[in-house]
């Protein structure tokens, strides 16, 4: 593996620090054997799933569940699992790049691997007593015993510390008796192992325990949800009328039941981004098939701008989130790595490493389900009339994809969560946002500097546009914090506001610096389309941060500290002209020539 | 048993072909290289006939350049136990059979499998070879094997019908597609991978009996004419005149 000489920074440091292009890890870093994975993984889905995709749309639950079965098999289920434990003990990025793929084809395969490997190991894996791990990790790493994870409640879902269940220590001290109702429970009609918070007496937080449902009584199951989407995918409501669970079989500490499902969520929240990922590049391959083939007015569709247009546009949503994604994931494997040789348990180095990147972690499962959205919605028009048929694929993929914005947390919950923690993190010493938000204020008294000789290199120009950005957040976030001070929360639409334009940040960083080491591998030339997608999202960045700026200034400036905070967002907000249709027709181009996505 | 099994390196089936400008070389830049898909079958074949037997031992053997050891190293991880690369640029068929037969000849191996053919020069000729060098008798495009003792039961798809044939061990067997599915390496496959010998040799022959003079991209296939119900004299002219098969 890649030892690291390199420059890690802080989780949330982003915003008031520069990193460098080798800093950062990007897909076409993996090595070979982590490529020999993905392959394999591609294999795995082209004869077991691709060949059934109709079925997906059926309620074929059984299909999911050998699916599942099967892959466990082929050890996709426990990828990062430690190897003592049964599993492959890959690092982070590894678990990704399996998850992106086995992902892509259909939200229903996806969310039960997800809910089994993410929230439905974790607990275990992270929180487990030695003899918990003992008796459930290896039969959860290789699919013996799939899992379930029950957090969710009728009264409690974003709120998900208010859930009313109840444990209720028995007489004799050995059990706990678990009452209650959780919903929503994916995975639910054919798991063996049950994880659920339930909250002890009156303790201010829930409470995990884990449990094999053979092993109790007073536990039954609705019948299957109605979903939008996600057909095959079994989501039920799970009764618990006073389940008996040992005491030992408690995750963590009582009352730490809150703690586990937030730290469990990071996880879930970016590995969701990959599921994303890969849905978006075979959506956008789909589409770029169908532009290929569909002809109206004697000529291809994907000979049309408008057409060319939506194209170029998707790549360059699927591109930036890929480029944010791994390198966030490679900051938190490089972190979980650091703390290891640190000295760290296993489960603390992975809980530790991760937490430090939650802030990432928010950003990428709103980037990433926001540009899955917007390529299923295009994928959908490209098709015409037969994107709403449910005889071709973006009727189904449209779909699926609207879940991504709901669970791992709302979107809305995400983007307040991204300002909370970096707020907290100033607030905690860890991260120095004053400093530079002073120094931005400071600077909007100064004269702007004309002077400067431009600077021509790769990539220059961008940067200059990313640090101006920057600036933008920390100006408006500045000011924020100084207006409302403890009543930000009260202030959700500028809480929004904000973490807009701190997610335009981490992903147009992550798009310039990923294509600017690519291109140090491959050639600039080789790079081209990649650049102009940099630079297409770069001007679609600076846009939201435009407008997402100006609101929030509009909502607590008035007089002449807004006209001059309306002044400095502008010059932070600026960019060159750009011809973006000549841009966008010649990655477009790329596409259409590839009859794919062909930047992963 | 003691199983060689003959890998290519072939370009991806998707592979937009292209050549030099003088036509003589292949353009490799930018392409995927993959192991040839009937070598895929010969090596789960010969994996499926040591699980049958109960134990055994898998060779790769791969005559090429270091780029293809990638997938060499696949070999491995779908389950073969070692594998060799006799390093040299290979220049045609007898080049590559003459390698693999000076390594296998003394090293006891009760089978060798390779493809049918490669897909990219689809020469189909190694398997012939190596029973001519070997002196081992070589059966070409099997459909099934299953051995017995010291005797292999084999069946070969011929015009308009099947044939069944014994032969003594060792041999010569080359692959086609309904012998067996492939296999795709599972992770912890992926994982062993790494700690199997992938041994490098010198060429030893070093004989090739051809070489390519010049490559031709086929003619651009001509897009589709439709005609309506109705014309029928229009699609005889045009049968007779343009496409030129009546
Ligand atoms: C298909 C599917 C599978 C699921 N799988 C599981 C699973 O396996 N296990 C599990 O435990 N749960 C699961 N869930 C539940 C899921 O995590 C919740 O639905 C989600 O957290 C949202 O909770 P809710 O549905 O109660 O919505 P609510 O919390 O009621 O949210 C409604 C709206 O209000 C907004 N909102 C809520 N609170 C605030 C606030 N403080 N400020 C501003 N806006 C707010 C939300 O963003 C949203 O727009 C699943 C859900 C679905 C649909």
């Amino acid at each position: 593996m890649e030892t690291t000489t390199k420059k890690q920074l802080r989780g949330g440091e982003f915003l008031v620090k520069e990193t460098t292009a080798a800093n950062i890890f990007i897909r076409e870093d993996f090595s070979e054997e982590q490529l020999m994975m993905f392959e394999a993984t591609k294999d795995f889905m082209k004869t077991e799933v691709f060949p059934h995709l109709p079925r997906f749309e059926k309620g074929d639950y059984a299909l999911v569940e050998s699916l599942m079965k099967k892959a466990g098999e082929m050890g996709l289920l426990g990828i990062s699992v430690p190897q003592n434990y049964g599993g492959m003990g890959m690092g982070f990025n590894t678990s990704m790049l399996i998850c992106e793929e086995i992902s892509s084809m259909t939200g229903s395969l996806a969310t039960a691997f997800g809910a089994h490997t993410g929230i439905g190991t974790l607990p275990i894996q992270y929180y487990g007593s030695e003899a918990i791990r003992e008796k459930y990790l290896a039969k959860v790493a290789s699919g013996e015993w799939i899992a379930c994870y029950n957090l969710t409640e009728p009264d409690a879902g974003s709120d998900a510390n208010s859930g009313k269940t109840k444990a209720v220590l028995t007489p004799d001290g050995k059990h706990y008796e678990i009452t209650g109702q959780k919903i929503w429970i994916s995975n639910a009609g054919f798991a063996d192992v049950f994880i659920v918070f339930a909250r002890i007496e009156d303790d201010k937080n829930i409470t995990g325990f884990v449990f094999h449902k053979d092993e109790v009584t007073g536990l039954s199951l609705n019948e299957e949800e109605h979903k939008l989407g996600l057909k095959s995918s079994s989501t039920r409501q799970v009764f618990y009328d006073k389940v008996k669970v040992p005491v030992e079989n408690m995750l963590g500490e009582r009352d730490g039941g809150f703690k586990i499902a937030v730290n469990v969520l990071n996880a879930g929240r970016i590995k969701l981004g990959a599921a994303v990922v890969g849905a978006a590049f075979k959506v956008i391959g789909f589409a770029v098939q169908y532009a290929n083939e569909r002809k109206q007015f004697g000529k291809t569709i994907g000979t049309f701008g408008a057409i060319q247009q939506k194209i170029a546009d998707m790549a360059t949503m699927a591109y930036v989130a890929d480029a944010a994604l791994y390198r966030a994931g490679q900051d938190i494997e490089d972190n979980q790595n650091r703390l290891l040789a640190a000295g760290k348990p296993e489960a603390e180095a992975k809980l530790k490493g991760i937490e430090e990147y939650a802030v990432e972690c928010a950003i990428i499962k709103v980037l990433a389900s926001e540009a899955m959205a917007f390529v299923a919605d295009e994928g959908v028009q490209i098709y015409g009339g037969m994107g709403y048929s449910a005889d071709a694929p973006m009727e189904a993929a449209y779909r699926d994809a609207r879940i991504s914005r709901i669970y791992e947390g709302t979107n809305e919950i995400n983007r307040m969560l991204t300002v909370d923690m970096l707020l907290r993190k100033a607030m905690k010493g860890e991260l120095d946002l004053i400093g530079p938000a002073m120094k931005v204020a400071q600077e909007l008294m100064d004269i702007p500097d004309f002077g400067a000789e431009e600077d021509t290199s790769y990539l220059a120009q961008e940067k200059k546009v990313l640090a101006n950005l920057k600036k933008a957040t920390l100006m408006v976030a500045g000011a924020a914090v100084q207006k409302f001070q403890t009543k930000l929360a009260d202030e959700q639409e500028v809480l929004m506001s904000l973490a807009d334009m701190t997610i335009q940040v981490y992903a147009l960083e992550s798009a310039i610096l990923k294509t600017e080491k690519l291109a140090g591998k491959i050639g600039e030339e080789a790079c081209k389309e990649r650049y102009e997608m940099t630079v297409n999202f770069l001007h679609k960045a600076a846009e939201i941060c435009n407008k997402a700026g100006k609101e929030a200034i509009y909502a607590f400036a008035e007089g002449d500290e807004q006209r001059m905070m309306l002044l400095g967002l502008k010059r932070f907000t600026k960019v060159a002209p750009e011809n973006l249709k000549n841009i966008r027709r010649s990655i477009a181009a790329k596409l259409l020539d590839a009859n794919q996505y062909p930047f992963a | 048993m003691k199983i060689l099994v003959c890998i290519s390196n072939v370009p991806d089936t998707t592979t937009k072909i292209t050549f030099s400008s003088d036509n003589k070389e292949f353009n490799k830049a930018g392409v995927q290289y993959i192991i040839n898909p009937y070598d895929e079958l010969a090596l789960t074949k010969a994996l499926e006939l040591n699980e049958a037997a109960g134990g055994g031992t898998v060779t790769a053997i791969h005559v090429g350049q270091a780029d293809a050891e990638p997938n060499l190293r696949k070999a491995l991880a779908v389950g073969a136990d070692d594998a060799v690369r006799i390093d040299a640029a290979p220049i045609d068929g007898f080049f590559v059979a003459s390698e693999i037969a000076h390594y296998a000849k003394d090293k006891g191996f009760d089978l060798i499998l390779c493809g049918r053919e490669s897909i990219d020069y689809n020469g189909g000729m190694v398997a012939g070879m190596l029973g001519e060098l070997l002196d081992w008798p070589s059966v070409n495009v099997i459909t099934s094997i299953s051995i017995n003792g010291g005797e292999a039961h084999l069946e070969r798809d011929i015009d308009g019908g099947r044939e069944v044939l014994t032969a003594k061990l060792p041999f010569v067997g080359s692959c086609q597609k309904e012998l067996t599915e492939p296999r795709i390496p599972n992770m912890r496959g992926i994982m062993m991978a790494r700690s199997k010998p992938l041994q490098v040799l010198p060429v030893a022959a070093n004989t090739a009996h051809t070489q390519v003079a010049t490559y031709a991209a086929p003619a651009p296939k001509a897009g589709c004419k439709f005609l309506e119900p109705t014309q029928v004299e229009e699609l005889v002219h045009l049968l007779h005149t343009e496409a030129k098969v009546i």
